[in-house]
């Protein structure tokens, strides 16, 4: 291609004008999650750059996958890392893997009924609950009375990061009720005495949420900006943005610069996730 | 079709242009496009079906392989293997594969040997990872997976280990629709005699379309509503643990359902020649014998079709029990939680890596939803025909 386009320069001078009118309008498909954060973002920067149309849709961080790889968007949101299997498909579609660019970072917390004495749980006590071994509530510090577990639906980034990094690759208990959002495990918490869940800190206000201990002797930490960024509240992940890096120029990357740049982590602040740390922002 | 003008009186022909016998050019026109849409109906369905089945059908010949360990060749070795196998390894067709330079190859592969790295060393080590739980036995029978203490059935598509057991969501399906329609046919049945029969006009004309009202609330509305109100208020009556279970999404779903049944079952009591009746009365039956005994088994094709058609809707229904219960818990308990299905395949399809194993097997249940409504449908009108000649021949 390169050399085509070395012997050919009206070539090349089509191809970048067909590239740049294409830019002008950028689509935006993938995490659920993000998909507040990623419109704001769009909002704003088209508030700034009137010549750029931001499409922002949701779907789930598979599907933008799957969008990225059959090329019907230009930027992928997702809220856990690409897998091997996505990755071998962009290269088949490609010929490279999409890069990536960690955009923000995202606090998991833990929600109680208001009800529920309970305050602090460990990641251990944690991994008890939702796995079905401590049934319950007496078995983590809380009175008599069966534990009912809220969990998100098995599509959503949030179940598979819980899953692997807090119950540790086990399965949820099997009675766990599946709940087609954040905020509807928030709504099923806030009515069921005996509920636990878990979501997004954005969603928190509102609802209780419990201290999370790293280890049983360590004290509980609160899901907040300081120690979520400074890695102290041990459930964390960074939310991501991937491209096809044959996109990867001109209006699209000026906006992946924007969104990294102090202007678009005010957004990420303003819409409750926490901001990355000066020194990731330029990888 | 044309035919009904052999005898019998000349009628005047479109604007008076034609006369006699033959069909008129509009009319032609109307029959062909009639005919061409109820076939592209029928076309659109087997289109349908096959393919649903085409994605679901490597699973049926055992081509999958959900095996979390499968042998990697490192990427060093690219010059060393014989094309034929490079190709057969990284899964490409003979045109991906030719298109493909080196480079691209090299990052293929190199995934392939990331995607064991990802594995946990633990997993690794677990008998499980070599397991293709795509194969028959793992898919409808109870399977002692590492980490549980017995044999159990456990849908758990997302994971190191994927765990595809059909027979929690089979079950989820039967048990939330087999609760909807016994709260509904009853209600829709009773309804549709009351209206029919008994009812006075004045009656009859506010409690017709009250119940047809139903079917005009969307089921995202009749889902949140269940979710919200329903569940609180029949767990203060019952008392019982699990707040969001099968009952409560029966029920919902029975709400969804009254209209349809209450429609097809009024339709048919009422066609029934009001002869019957005034026979019957003539006799001396009081109303309600005559309703009971003469009218409701003249009917019963029509209100065994009202039920045929009300199973269909609550097996198809998603939005519903995808707001209100989707546990995928094995027991026929109507207080513990189900996850039907649809359920099932309207939450995970998004994710599902498509082509994968997950989005095979979600294919398959869809092919197996789409194989019980036929079935039963085909039941269904197998009887209604009986039961329509064993009246008829009756009748004569």
């Amino acid at each position: 291609m390169k050399t085509l386009l070395k012997q050919f320069p009206a070539l090349a001078v089509t191809l970048a004008l067909a590239a740049s009118a294409h830019a002008g309008n950028i689509t935006v498909k993938g995490s659920d999650t993000m998909v507040i954060l990623a419109q704001k973002w769009a909002e704003v920067y088209m508030g700034k750059h009137s010549e750029v149309k931001l499409q922002v849709t949701g779907g789930g961080s598979g599907t933008g996958f799957a969008a990225l790889q059959n090329k019907t968007t230009d930027l992928c949101n997702a809220s856990r890392k690409i897998k091997s299997a996505e990755n071998g498909n962009c290269i088949k579609a490609f010929g490279k893997r999409p890069t990536e660019y960690a955009v923000a970072i995202d606090g998991l917390s833990v929600y109680v009924n208001a009800d529920n004495p309970v305050k602090e749980l460990s990641l251990e006590q944690l991994e008890k609950i939702f796995t079905g071994k401590a049934k319950n509530w007496k078995e983590v510090g809380g009175p008599d009375a069966p534990i009912t577990i809220y969990s998100r639906e098995n599509s959503s980034g949030t179940y598979e990061f819980f899953k692997e990094h807090v119950l540790k690759g086990k399965d949820f208990v099997a009675s766990a009720q599946t709940m087609p959002g954040t905020a509807a495990v928030l709504q099923a918490v806030a009515k069921d005495k005996h509920g636990i869940g878990y979501g997004g800190a954005a969603y928190g206000a509102g609802a209780k949420h419990v201290l999370v201990k790293a280890d049983d002797g360590s004290p509980g930490v609160d899901p907040t900006e300081e120690n979520v960024v400074g890695k102290k509240y041990p459930i964390w992940r960074f939310l991501y943005i991937y491209v096809n890096p044959a996109l990867d120029k001109g209006e699209v990357a000026a906006y992946l610069n924007w969104i990294r740049s102090d202007d678009g982590q005010k957004v990420v602040k303003d819409v409750g996730y926490f901001p990355l740390p000066a020194t990731l922002r330029n990888k | 079709m044309s035919h009904g003008h052999t005898t019998g009186k000349r009628t005047a022909g479109w604007m008076g242009i034609h006369r006699g016998h033959q069909a008129r050019p509009v009319e032609r026109l109307a029959e062909w496009f009639i005919v061409g849409v109820s076939f592209s109906t029928i076309a659109v369905v087997f289109l349908i079906f096959i393919f649903v089945g085409k994605e679901a059908l490597p699973l049926l010949l055992g081509r999958e392989n959900s095996a979390l360990l499968t042998e990697v060749i490192p990427a060093a070795d690219l010059e060393k293997i014989p094309p034929a196998k490079l190709r057969a390894y990284l899964d490409l067709t003979p045109e991906q594969f030719a298109a493909m330079d080196k480079e691209t190859l090299k990052a293929l592969m190199e995934v392939r040997e990331e995607a064991l790295k990802e594995i946990p060393e633990e997993v690794r080590k677990d008998q499980d990872a070599r397991v293709n739980t795509t194969e028959w036995r793992y898919l409808v029978l109870p399977h002692q997976w590492s980490g549980y203490d017995k044999p159990e059935y456990i849908w758990q598509p997302v994971g190191n280990i994927h765990k595809y057991n059909l027979v929690p969501l089979i079950v989820g399906s039967l048990k939330t629709t087999l609760i909807g329609l016994a709260f509904a046919v009853p209600l829709a049945l009773g309804a549709a005699i009351y209206v029919s029969q008994l009812a006075r006009p004045r009656v009859k004309e506010w409690v017709k379309p009250g119940i047809e009202l139903l079917s005009g609330i969307p089921s995202v509305v009749m889902g949140t509503f269940a979710l919200i109100v329903m569940a609180s208020f029949f767990q203060k009556i019952f008392g019982y643990e699990v707040r969001l279970n099968a009952f409560v999404a029966g029920i919902a779903l029975g709400l969804a359902v009254i209209p349809l049944v209450f429609s097809i079952a009024e339709d048919a009591l009422t066609s029934v020649p009001r002869a019957y009746t005034q026979a019957a009365l003539a006799l001396g039956a009081s109303k309600w014998q005559a309703a009971y005994q003469v009218v409701l088994p003249s009917a019963l094709p029509g209100v065994f079709a009202a039920v045929v058609l009300g199973f269909g809707r609550a097996i198809g229904e998603t939005m519903i029990v995808l707001l209100v219960c989707s546990a995928s818990v094995m027991s026929w308990s109507i207080f513990d939680s189900a996850r039907s299905i649809t359920t099932t395949i309207a939450a995970e399809m998004a994710e599902a890596v498509s082509g994968g194993h997950h989005y095979r097997i979600l294919f398959l249940l869809g092919a197996f939803l789409f194989a019980v409504t036929f079935v039963i449908n085909l039941i269904g009108d197998v009887v209604i025909h009986r039961l329509k000649t064993q009246l008829e021949g009756k009748r004569a």
